[in-house]
């Protein structure tokens, strides 16, 4: 590829970004709003140290959701049941770490392999239907959410819930992990002092990104699943077993997808109640798109979104009305989406032309 | 007699692909013309364009004499174009006359009123003489019925040019005959009928003339009565005498491929392939003739572990493969030149360090013990077969998609020859290549030959089975009909062994 060409794909995402301010301030003036008010409003208090520390804590789960879908993308499959598998193995991983009693690197990893091993096998029914029934994977795991959903709110109800002080009440939530089924926070060890707890499982977050770049683009089964997914008859002819692939993508991502409650759990809940974030799955959707299911894109993706969460908080103090983020996020998406396409499109021309150039020249 | 099409230098080209090369010939109106030609000749991309499907390159489309440029099919049918696609374009769960006016009743959200078009349409099926009882569901009817209601609704929607894409396909032999009754009713009519084919047979049967298309060109027209099946045979294959095999080398005694009574598993009520044996011996290419859709395709995908066997086994160098996975076989040592480059053979949106893995992503050249990709190797040889087989391209980074068809195939073919295989099956290894390509593919192959490659040629150009092969076989419906010493045969005799003729 051209130097040019390279340059211009770096600055996709900037020229975007640019783009959805403008469209952003369009609609702001609209409404009788001062867009520039509005901007080093968000701006200011998006980047206090409370709101970064904020802005990161709600990354982790985002990124990891990203990067569950991305598996599933990458060979032309839609997981759109990230969220029904990590709600069911938060839950379940949350009681069983909540029974057990194991020294604390173990008990840790423990609640995270139970958490990746439920929500593998969730989303692996919907390989196994895919495979075997030619159930579309989309159908089956937006049904299993549901399913998902309601076997968490079963068993918080009938089986894994606690009892209040007189024990007479149930309380729809697990028991409490021991600590050392808890992380402890970074704080100390980065010696950040009167600022929320940054989650240190922020670390995970980044392994998943290391593993997952590793599993997709340096192994031989990534060379399988990509090649599935850009020419799935081409990568039938070089050997590929498209149902044994189909079945191991969905592993894969829900395996990924059990970690997205882990930064909640062990890290600030350290138990399963109803007040544990849900949706992550679907906004994981979201970012793979917004980072081109790309290892440092999606990164970047889930602070972005997180950032502008987080900013907009302030806008509603000021007579601002903070929905205006939620239109910014759409912008941001719709306008990221399209302008990667445009530039994937324009370099693909420019790729054949030097390609036949150089043809010509030779002839 | 007035004109219905008139194409003139007519061309269009997709990445990698000249798919149609300046075609000009004209159509006479109230006749059957018939486009023949091999798959991938042009004839699809030709309808496309006159359906305005899509749009040509270069060239001048006339319909009824005035210059049509069609933005879509919609204004190939104002134009009184009407296409009878090879698969059925109908809504199974509506009724025969529900699907007739879908699309085109205008009435917005009112209740369409059967009483309105019930009358329209028998009368257009008693006019055409195509009975069909307007109240039944597309779902109890057979096969030919369905094509009748597809003809129906293009006439109902005012065609007086019929395209009929591979309409016997699909067809059991009763059923054609009264759908050529139906085409010579609608011809006396005054209708236009194009009918695309690759069965000589019938096209000797129903068509008024002949256009014959191939590798994008168009080879000529003829009328039927200055046409035979042997003519039109040669004309779709190529009849240039070829040079006869050079060899040096000594063909091996130890065995390459062995095939024992190889049966496919029938599909659509058809046996793909039957009884086919085989043995190659290494240093021997053994060439396949035979004109598409016998089974050649069934036959390669099965010797790759793709497509069910019924009965019979698959050797390599004596031990069996009949039941590993296509992976296995890979492994083996077998190597795989795919008909289809594009699709088959390569993942165009890479490039080509990526392409050189594809097919080998699981060999000790590419997968370290650890199962990772050892892009280091990959990086070397694509250049090697880049150099090697004079692959024009900026570099090995380049997307595959951006070099021409005759590079991406010296491309596949050098990384299929590369690195030792036991055995290469190469399928139509140099169609829609431009000849320099063409001539250095055959080079190599005979190269690699030559070092104790055993080859499966399966093509449908003369030139290249006579010139390559070092015994010789026709494919006809699925059957191993005739084995031909490639000295001794002429095109003449293959072209009628590959027709049914003469057996």
């Amino acid at each position: 590829m051209k130097i040019y060409l390279k340059i211009l794909s770096f600055f996709t995402p900037v020229i975007a970004l640019a783009i959805s301010f403008g469209l952003t301030t369009f609609i702001l003036i609209m409404i009788d709003r001062d867009p520039v008010e509005t901007f080093t409003l968000m701006f200011d208090y998006g980047t206090t140290g409370k709101s970064i520390i904020s802005i990161l804590n709600r990354s982790i789960p985002l990124y990891i959701s990203a990067v569950a879908v991305a598996v599933g993308f990458k060979m032309g499959m839609f997981n759109i049941g990230v969220e029904g598998q990590y709600i069911l193995g938060a839950l379940i991983a949350a009681q069983v770490g909540a029974v057990l009693i194991l020294p604390r690197p173990l008990h840790v990893l423990t609640i995270f392999i139970v958490a990746a091993v439920v929500s593998g096998i969730w989303a692996g029914i919907s390989g196994y239907l895919k495979v075997k029934k030619g159930v579309h994977e989309v159908i089956s795991t937006i049904m299993l959410n549901y399913i998902g959903a309601g076997i968490v709110a079963y068993l918080l109800a009938n089986v894994f819930f606690e009892k209040d002080e007189n024990n007479s009440l149930k309380v729809p939530q697990t028991n409490y992990l021991s600590e050392s089924g808890q992380l402890p926070p970074l704080n100390n060890i980065l010696g950040i002092e009167d600022l929320p707890n940054l989650n240190s499982f922020i670390i995970g977050a980044v392994f998943v990104g290391i593993f997952y770049y590793w599993l997709v683009w340096k192994t031989s089964l990534g060379f399988d699943l990509r090649a599935t997914g850009l020419n799935p008859v081409a990568a039938k002819f070089s050997g590929a077993d498209p149902n044994k692939l189909i079945v191991l993508a969905m592993l894969i991502s829900g395996g990924i997808a059990g970690l997205v409650g882990m930064s909640n759990l062990v890290g600030y809940f350290h138990r399963y109640t109803i007040d544990f974030p849900t949706g992550l799955g679907f906004a994981g959707i979201t970012v793979a798109l917004l980072g081109r299911n790309h290892p440092v894109g999606m990164a970047l993706g889930a602070l972005l979104i997180s950032f502008l969460e987080r900013s907009s908080q302030i806008l509603d103090l000021n007579n601002i009305p903070k929905e205006i983020e939620r239109i910014m996020q759409g912008i941001v998406i719709l306008v990221v989406v399209v302008s990667y396409e445009v530039v994937r499109r324009y370099i693909l021309t420019q790729e054949v032309k030097l390609a036949s150039r150089m043809v010509d020249k030779d002839e | 007699m007035n004109t219905a099409i008139n194409i003139e230098n007519i061309s269009k080209s997709f990445p990698g692909v000249l798919a149609n090369d300046s075609v000009s010939f004209d159509i006479t109106s109230g006749t059957i013309h018939a486009i023949v030609g091999e798959n991938g000749a042009g004839k699809s991309t030709l309808m496309k364009i006159l359906y305005g499907m899509q749009k040509p390159d270069n060239g001048i489309l006339k319909i009824n004499g005035d210059i049509a440029k069609f933005q879509s099919p919609k204004d190939a049918i104002s134009a009184g174009i009407g296409m009878v696609h090879q698969h059925f374009m109908l809504a199974d769960n509506l009724t025969v006359w529900e699907n007739i006016v879908l699309g085109i009743d205008s009435s917005n959200l009112s209740k369409i009123k059967k009483s309105k078009y019930i009358p329209d349409i028998t009368d257009l099926s008693k006019k055409y003489s195509l009975p069909i009882d307007v109240n039944l569901t597309i779902d109890d009817l057979g096969v030919g019925e369905k094509q009748r209601v597809e003809i129906l609704k293009v006439l109902y929607r005012g065609a007086n040019i019929l395209i009929l894409d591979e309409p016997t396909a699909v067809l059991v032999p009763q059923e054609v005959e009264e759908l050529f009754e139906n085409l010579k009713n609608l011809v006396s009519q005054g209708v236009t009928i194009l009918f695309i084919s690759h069965k000589l047979d019938e096209v000797m049967e129903i068509a008024d003339r002949i256009s014959v298309m191939r590798g994008g060109q168009h080879v000529g027209t003829v009328s039927k009565e200055k046409a035979s099946k042997k003519i039109l045979a040669e004309m779709m294959i190529g009849k240039d005498l070829p040079t006869p095999p050079s060899r040096e080398t000594l063909i091996s005694s130890e065995n390459c491929l062995q095939l024992k009574d190889l049966n496919g598993v029938p599909s659509l009520g058809k046996i793909p392939f039957e009884d086919i044996n085989l043995e190659i011996k290494k240093g021997e290419i053994c060439g396949i003739a035979g004109v598409e859709g016998n089974g050649q395709r069934e036959l390669s995908e099965a010797i790759l572990g793709l497509y069910p066997v019924e009965s019979g086994q698959i050797f390599l160098e004596d031990i069996e493969i009949t039941k590993l996975s296509t992976r296995e076989r890979r492994l083996t040592g077998i190597s795989f030149i795919p008909e289809d480059r594009q699709s088959q053979g390569l993942v165009v949106e890479s490039n080509l360090i990526e392409n050189i893995i594809l097919g080998k992503q699981s060999s000790n050249t590419y997968s370290s013990k650890f199962k990772n990709v050892l892009f280091k190797n990959a990086s070397k040889n694509s250049k090697d077969v880049v150099d090697n087989y004079e692959v024009k391209t900026p570099n090995v980074q380049t997307l595959a998609l951006a070099l021409s068809g005759g590079n991406q195939q010296k491309f596949v073919v050098g990384r299929e020859i590369d690195g030792k295989p036991t055995f290469l099956l190469a399928s139509q290894p140099t169609r829609g290549v431009d000849i320099g390509a063409q001539a250095l593919i055959w080079d190599k192959l005979k190269e690699a030959r030559d070092m104790g490659l055993g080859v499966l040629l399966i093509s449908a150009d003369l030139d290249e089975l006579l010139g390559l092969s070092d015994k010789l076989y026709v494919i006809y419906e699925g059957k191993l009909v005739k084995q031909l010493e490639p000295t001794e045969a002429t095109p003449e005799q293959l072209g009628s062994y590959m027709t049914g003729l003469g057996i």
